[in-house]
């Protein structure tokens, strides 16, 4: 491939890294009004149970360190990238894929858990916010499982080519970034929900 | 431009290494950790006890900015951050402004969020 060719990717590839930069950015203000009508509503329970007596703290932490680990190997994924190791690549976006179902399934089985003892989004204004600003979150995951999987098949198809490369670096930007926006809700709707201040 | 050598692979000037993703997931962790262990163990209360969680949650948001997400340096670096920092200022006044006037209104009707819910239960007839 010749120089000025290479420089013209890459420069292209820096221009896509930025404008996803820029819809992250945005994502950012759309899940701070989520997390402002979360923090408004938190104490209108309508008489029914707050946080302090609905969330499971250990269940949540261990939520948070799977999503945390799956940051983790999408990194190495990513490392993989970079050494032009496909089969390598694959595997860590593989288990990337598994522990992002993991999370799902246990948010699932959490809301699941809370609609059956009666406390879905219909009992009170802090229920509705809670399921809106969780489940946001839990509809990116599902996206960025939906893209893991597309990614997995098109690198399996046609390696590591150029395109495809551009492709998984705006994907890990999303997952490092879903990651950090759990972050602020293990901490605003769980940690503070349990210390109920 | 200059900086990428031509034998570098064509991700962008944004890439990290092994040390940079195992320190920012061992430095998550504990942070995650130290912030449960706050609430656990009820080492802190009230306003104190929320400043400190967030605290830790902001110390976690830059270690994972570092190293997971290099928001990095050169033309395309600056930008990033330049888009961070307009992101927080609206953050902040979404966020701090709604705190703000929603405080006062429940302030204005002299009812907590609570007697509120009673107020609404009781005197105007809506069933829970």
């Amino acid at each position: 491939m010749s120089q000025p060719q290479t420089l013209h990717q890459a420069e292209d590839t820096d221009k896509s890294l930025l404008g996803f930069w820029i819809y992250l950015m945005t994502d950012c203000v759309l899940f701070a009004s989520l997390f402002a009508t979360f923090a408004v509503l938190r104490n209108n329970t309508f008489g029914g149970p707050g946080g302090d007596e609905l969330f499971s703290l250990d269940f949540a932490l261990v939520e948070t360190l799977i999503l945390l680990t799956s940051s983790f190997t999408c990194g190495l994924a990513m490392l993989a990238v970079h050494k032009k190791d496909k089969s390598k690549t694959m595997i860590w976006l593989a288990t990337t894929f598994l522990l992002g179902l993991v999370f799902v399934g246990m948010e699932f089985s959490e809301f699941r858990q809370l609609a059956i003892e009666g406390n879905s989004w219909r009992r009170s204004g802090f229920l509705s916010a809670f399921y809106t600003l969780v489940g946001t979150h839990g509809l990116h995951i599902i996206t960025g499982l939906i893209w893991i999987a597309v990614m997995l098949k098109r690198v399996m198809s046609s390696g590591l080519s150029t395109v495809n490369v551009k492709r998984l670096l705006l994907l890990s930007m999303f997952w490092h970034f879903l990651d950090i926006i759990w972050i602020f809700i293990f901490t605003i709707v769980y940690l503070l929900g349990a210390a109920s201040v | 431009m200059n900086h990428r050598a031509k034998d570098t692979p064509i991700t962008g000037s944004d890439h990290g290494t092994l040390s940079s993703y195992s320190n920012g997931f061992l430095l998550s962790i504990i942070l995650t950790l130290e912030a449960y262990f706050f609430v656990r163990n009820d080492l802190l209360q009230g306003a104190q006890l929320v400043y400190a969680l967030l605290t830790l949650a902001c110390v976690q948001l830059f270690v994972q900015m570092m190293f997971f997400l290099h928001i990095g340096k050169g033309t395309p670096g600056r930008w990033k951050w330049a888009a961070f920092a307009m992101m927080l200022v609206v953050v902040f006044i979404l966020v701090v402004g709604s705190l703000w006037i929603m405080g006062h209104l429940n302030y204005h009707t002299d009812m907590s969020p609570s007697q509120t819910d009673t107020h609404i239960i009781q005197d105007e007839g809506f069933k829970r």
